[in-house]
């Protein structure tokens, strides 16, 4: 335990949350606390929610969202961007103002460098705040160390466009540059990742941009997985549409990077060149949450109840979203939305006194393979024998003859349309 | 620091195995969850995801029971449904009904709903009572819903993928497409 923790934080040397712990104490109080507080760190799909259900089940619990960016951009839909289907990232872009006056929740925009959760505080760099419980839903952070040659430089040649925003943009600007007749390489790293199906969601954007700006050019994924990891069935089917542009290897870990030659290692087998190159890399909780100690055994995500979402680790401290490890829940916003609501109830109800209450959750993804064809996956969980699992006999993936996949493009619009609005307003 | 850290660590450890008894889930706990595609409490934000705010009880049962057991078709309800027991799908309903109804920011035409104030009085307002706001039995509330919705329900009755029941079936024949479509204008415009 003790071992694993200090190898992390060397892991993470350079990184700010293992930086920021030495001021703890000495930073000034930014708000100092009143009554009952509630933090939440991340104003993304996990935090945001989190953040509103507590405040629309109680009043009077003060909620403090800290979020770096005054504008928060989804993921979900930016590999519409890649195929030109929208031509800038606008409508995925929200803030948080509507949000905050609705609910009364109080907005602190900066950076948090560090979690103390033996003395209940969050440190930001504008000074320290103090909690009673602490929610904690900040994204993922990359594995670039597993990568030989990644350094800083690295994204700004081989995006990832992991995280939506710049890099999405990066990587349009390159496969609108690149010339017909080039290559462009995919990369999907070892599951567990943010988001199953979207490596494979991309493979057809980029495809469908290819197919009809760039016939000549073809896109490949290297997939680190012995298969597809989502919807494999049907991602296979839909990508027929695309024949001759699509190549898909499976089991092709990439293990090393050379941007100069625009490269990549395959583990085991070759370099692969590309005109276009998209890597991904293997992902873990952030540095943040890596640094207070909420990492779990396998060193890569925290480890919650799962009824309740709270630390294993540390009381009062509650993962959610993508650095926690929610059992069969994937990485995905709809799970983070889910995954806001239920912890929201549960803190709720401890501070209220009140039994605490056995989850329910929901996760679907959309993911597109044209303009106006789409497929999806679902599932509903609870937990039994202390895990999360899916309620046996329901979930599923589309039906396989394609025959709905006009009309969930439609439900999918409306999906991203009514997600984005929770996490709003 | 290290040597805290752990000692912490194991007392928490052992506090999380320890044996906790939760109460069911709420339908709070339950309903919530629907709402990443239905909108905070079942106002849907999104024109072709149907509100489930103010669906009458009844109705909103009948309709997952459906889903459930697959007699009504559908993209995605039929893999959700199957994962509530019937009473959770009943404390889902209560949840839903009690909400406000949600008017939905559409655009209507104002003729079509002219039209179609006429053509509800005799064929629809049989069972779509108090001009769709009030559900009855297996019949929903339509007053306030998505536009878009309605006209992709009204098209999949037409072309036989969902099944109507056939009282009105007779009466959804003899109307042309665009009289349908002005009463789907019509339960639109209603709040
Ligand atoms: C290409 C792609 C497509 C996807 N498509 C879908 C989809 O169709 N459906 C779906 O359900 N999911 C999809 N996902 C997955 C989804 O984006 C994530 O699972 C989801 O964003 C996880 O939510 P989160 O709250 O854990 O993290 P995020 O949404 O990333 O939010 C984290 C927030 O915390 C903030 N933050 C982090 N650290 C700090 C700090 N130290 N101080 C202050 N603020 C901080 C960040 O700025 C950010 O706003 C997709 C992902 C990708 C990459
Ligand atoms: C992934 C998005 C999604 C989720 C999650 C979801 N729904 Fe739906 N719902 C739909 C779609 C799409 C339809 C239209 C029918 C179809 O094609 O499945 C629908 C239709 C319905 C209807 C019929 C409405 C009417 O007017 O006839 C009901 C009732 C319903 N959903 C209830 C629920 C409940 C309860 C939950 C949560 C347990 C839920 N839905 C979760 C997408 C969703
Ligand atoms: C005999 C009673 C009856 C009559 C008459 C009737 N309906 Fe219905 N309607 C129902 C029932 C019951 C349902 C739900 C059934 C189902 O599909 O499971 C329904 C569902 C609908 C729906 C789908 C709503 C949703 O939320 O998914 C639409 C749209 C609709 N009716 C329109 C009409 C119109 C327009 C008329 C008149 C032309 C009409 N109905 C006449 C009983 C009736």
């Amino acid at each position: 335990m003790t071992l694993d923790r200090r190898s992390f934080l060397k892991l993470l040397a350079a990184g700010a949350g293992a930086a920021g712990l030495p001021m703890i104490g000495n930073a000034a109080e930014i708000m100092p606390k009143k009554g009952r507080r509630v933090i939440v760190i991340g104003g993304g799909y996990g935090g945001s929610i989190a953040a509103k259900y507590i405040r629309m089940q109680d009043k009077t619990i003060e909620v403090v969202l800290i979020e770096r960016n005054k504008q928060y951009i989804s993921c979900p839909f930016s590999n519409h961007l890649l195929a030109g289907y929208i031509k800038d990232l606008s409508s995925l872009t929200i803030g948080y103002d509507k949000l905050a006056k609705n609910h009364g929740i109080k907005m602190v925009y900066d950076e948090v460098t560090a979690i103390d959760p033996a003395a209940k505080t969050v440190v930001t760099k504008g000074g320290t705040l103090s909690y009673d419980k602490l929610v904690v839903s900040p994204g993922i952070d990359f594995r670039t160390e597993e990568i030989e040659g990644y350094d800083d430089k690295t994204a700004d040649i081989m995006p990832h466009a992991w995280k939506a925003g710049p890099q999405t943009i990066l990587l349009r600007k390159q496969l609108e540059s690149m010339a017909d007749g080039g290559t462009v390489i995919l990369t999907a790293p070892l599951a567990p990742f943010r988001c199953p199906p979207g490596p494979y969601e991309r493979v057809a954007m980029v495809a469908d941009y290819l197919k009809k700006n760039k016939p000549k050019s073809k896109v490949i994924l290297l997939d680190a997985n012995p298969d597809i990891v989502s919807k494999p069935t049907l991602f296979k089917k839909g990508w027929e549409m695309y024949a001759g542009l699509v190549e898909y290897r499976p089991a092709a870990k990439v293990t090393g990077v050379n941007t100069a030659a625009m490269s990549v290692t395959v583990e085991g087998i070759d370099e692969v060149k590309g005109n276009v190159i998209n890597l991904v890399p293997a992902q873990r909780a952030t540095a943040l949450v890596g640094s207070a100690g909420l990492i779990g055994e396998d060193k890569k995500w925290c480890t919650v109840n799962p009824t309740t979402f709270e630390s294993t680790l540390h009381k009062d401290v509650y993962v959610i979203g993508d650095s926690s490890n929610a059992g069969a829940m994937p990485k995905s916003g709809y799970s983070a939305n889910s995954e806001g609501k239920i912890c929201a109830t549960n803190i709720v109800a401890a501070m209220n006194g009140k039994e605490l209450i056995e989850m329910s959750g929901i996760n679907t993804c959309y993911s597109f393979l044209s303009h106006d064809e789409a497929i999806s996956v679902a599932g509903i969980y609870a937990v039994k024998d202390g895990k999360i699992v899916g309620v046996p006999n329901s979930g599923g993936i589309s039906k396989l003859d394609y025959s709905d996949a006009k009309l969930e493009a439609k439900y999918a619009n409306s999906w991203l349309k009514n997600i984005l609005t929770e996490m709003s307003s | 620091m290290s040597k805290k850290w752990s000692t912490l660590a194991i007392a928490l450890g052992a506090l999380a195995m320890s044996s906790a008894t939760f109460a069911a889930p709420s339908p709070e706990m339950l309903a919530n969850a629907c709402a990443g595609c239905h909108g905070t409490n079942g106002g849907s934000a999104g024109d072709t995801m149907p509100s489930l705010a103010a669906q009458s009880e009844a109705a909103f049962v009948d309709a997952m029971m459906k889903f459930k057991s697959g007699e009504r078709s559908s993209t995605i309800m039929g893999r959700l449904a199957k994962g509530y027991s019937d009473a959770d799908i009943k404390a889902m309903a209560g949840f839903f009904g009690k909400q406000k109804l949600h008017i939905a920011n559409q655009m209507v035409d104002k003729k079509k709903v002219a039209l179609g104030a006429k053509l509800q009085e005799k064929n629809c307002s049989r069972c779509h009572l108090e001009e769709g706001k009030e559900g009855k039995d297996d019949t929903p509330v339509m007053a306030a819903q998505w536009l878009p919705y309605m006209q992709i329900q009204m098209e999949l009755y037409a072309s036989g993928a969902r099944k109507m029941p056939d009282k009105m079936a007779e009466k959804v024949k003899a109307l042309s497409k665009d009289e349908l479509d002005a009463l789907n204008h019509f339960y639109a415009a209603k709040k």
